[in-house]
């Protein structure tokens, strides 16, 4: 049917032309390009001196790649599943249908959309300051709290609420795949004297694995990519002590305030290799407990 | 009370409990934005004391000589023109995913998924020398050209879903009245995606609006700042001395998102749900 009325294949890559122009200029001639400046010390002022390894050498022996790694790993795995266990308890929650759930989903969606501007992150900044409302809350119950944003221990922890803040977007699609879920299963379960909790686990839970598992490799990608809140709340340093350094922020420094070019693509090939193996890893394990259908 | 009556009540107040310590913040941040610099830093109360206008007065006074207007009108001229490129370039590509027959379409799709998984910062370092090389350096170009050239896979992506949802048979229809393809894309395909289109015009909106890393790096004159550049410098320029004004500036920069989300909840929603946009 479809051959018949489309029968000229020419002109489905006159629709592609734009996408396959740009896929060619935007994203596959600039990695080339990077992978090329990643073996090269490159400032911009003078072309590119070719050095081999000695980027990704540099970067191995670099204290501060490391920290920001680390940062940015308990970033990733401190925030994302709090972030999705509470996307997922608030979509089963305001499931049902009755008074008042639809305004309680806009509710809870709102922080996700202002979540990512400027706006926020400075308002965070001045929340778990010393003289913020965290503090003011706490003195009420007679508590002294300190500056939680310039103590190394504790603010890359807000930075971690502040994503967990954000559960929002994953709960709307979590409830729409909650929707598609039939309702005689449930019917069927409480006939034979299962209960909620029992219901959950046997029938919610497995049915929405797919999901969860599309939610979670999306929310990790991301995550090893944020860099607004912690430019913002650190003041562009990674400040105090590289506590909130994250790995984006550290190849920023380098790029566009050092201007090392070939430093900054290097851990760039770096970040791409290190979110290839998370997203491989997590396919691997998805085989296990992603429940398919077919 | 039945024992449902008061399950039902006890639900009620910890989810409006809940949400209330969620939005706490940006509650607190609207009625700061009232308060005069002594009240924010020493009052306890969380409504403001004796409302005033004059932090928003401060503030759309702006930095380095410019309104807070010309910033505001910034990002609104960026994002119009953004949603025009991402509009025009994903919805043709995603007709020729969805429904043009051709070689190469399942793997050209899929070469599609994989860039949307690519970190942005490994195109990142290469773009940026490129448009320097250009002369692009402080202008709009480097932020709104691509978007012409589909360079939003995510988008793509959605469409071809929403496409793919379309009957052959609406198309034949013009098809054998003699319509060519393109005419079957802009007068038959266009109008009964507008739902989705609707759905990447408002994301691509929040996206641009939002977006502080692109914008910080590619704009440096302040005549060029957008809102998220604009309240970054706001902080550096005039230290922490006036959170009045910064606070009265970030609830303007919310606005427009409120807005959108009160108007078009709908689309939002559904944007989310079926392509698992991070809104």
């Amino acid at each position: 049917m479809k051959r018949h009325v489309f029968n000229k294949p020419w002109e489905a890559y006159l629709f592609l032309l734009p996408w396959l122009v740009g896929l060619l200029s935007f994203t596959i001639i600039p990695i080339i390009m990077s992978l090329y400046f990643s073996f090269t010390r490159y400032d911009m002022a003078n072309s590119p001196l070719w050095i081999g390894m000695g980027n990704y050498m540099t970067m191995y022996k670099d204290p501060r790649v490391w920290k920001s790694i680390s940062v940015t790993f308990r970033y990733v795995l401190l925030g994302i599943p709090f972030q999705l266990s509470f996307a997922l308890f608030l979509a089963v929650i305001l499931k049902k249908q009755r008074a008042g759930v639809r305004i309680y989903r806009a509710v809870y969606y709102l922080p996700s959309l202002f979540g990512g501007s400027v706006a926020v992150a400075l308002l965070w900044r001045q929340i778990f300051n010393k003289e913020g409302i965290i503090n003011r809350l706490l003195s009420l119950l007679s508590i002294e709290g300190k500056n939680w944003i310039a103590s190394p221990d504790t603010a890359l922890y807000t930075l971690i609420l502040l994503s967990i803040w954000q559960f929002g977007s994953s709960m709307v699609i979590f409830l729409g795949g909650l929707q598609q879920i039939p309702q005689d299963l449930y019917e069927a379960g409480s006939i034979d004297g299962a209960g909620k909790v029992r219901l959950f686990f046997t029938i919610t839970l497995p049915l929405l694995t797919p999901m969860v598992f599309f939610n979670l490799i999306m929310t990790i990608i991301n995550a090893f990519q944020a860099f607004t809140p912690s430019y913002i709340i650190s003041g562009g340093t990674g400040s105090p002590v590289d506590s909130t350094l994250f790995y984006t922020l550290y190849l920023y420094i380098n790029g566009f305030k050092q201007f090392k070019m070939g430093y900054a693509s290097a851990m760039a090939w770096v970040l791409l290799v290190i979110i290839a193996a998370v997203t491989g890893v997590m396919f691997g394990i998805g085989k296990k407990w992603v429940y398919y259908d077919d | 009370m039945t024992k449902r009556r008061v399950n039902s009540i006890i639900f009620h107040v910890l989810i409006i409990l809940f949400g209330f310590t969620m939005l706490y913040p940006l509650l607190w941040m609207l009625m700061a934005s009232f308060k005069t610099n002594q009240e924010i830093f020493a009052g306890v109360n969380f409504f403001p004391e004796n409302p005033t206008l004059g932090n928003y007065a401060s503030g759309f006074k702006g930095v380095s000589g410019y309104s807070f207007f010309r910033f505001i009108g910034n990002s609104f001229l960026l994002a119009a023109v953004c949603i025009v490129g991402n509009i025009a370039s994903c919805s043709m590509a995603a007709f020729a995913f969805a429904k043009l027959d051709f070689r190469l379409n399942k793997f050209l799709f899929s070469v599609m998924m994989v860039t949307l998984m690519l970190p942005f910062h490994v195109r990142l370092i290469p773009q940026y020398i490129v448009f320097n090389g250009m002369g692009w350096i402080d202008t709009f170009l480097p932020l709104a050209v691509p978007k012409f050239f589909a360079t939003e896979g995510f988008f793509i992506f959605l469409l071809t879903q929403y496409m793919r949802g379309i009957s052959n048979e609406l198309l034949e229809a013009p098809r054998i009245d003699g319509c060519s393809t393109w005419q079957i894309f802009l007068y038959f395909m266009l109008p009964l995606s507008l739902p989705g289109l609707m759905t990447i015009g408002i994301f691509t909106f929040i996206w641009t609006w939002n977006d502080f890393f692109s914008q910080m790096i590619y704009i440096s004159n302040p005549i060029r700042f957008t809102v998220s550049v604009a309240l970054r410098m706001f902080v550096d320029t005039t230290g922490q001395s006036t959170w009045g004004a910064l606070f009265a500036m970030s609830c303007v920069s919310l606005v427009p998102l409120f807005a959108l989300f009160i108007g078009f909840q709908r689309y939002l929603i559904e944007g989310i749900a079926a392509g698992g946009i991070k809104g």
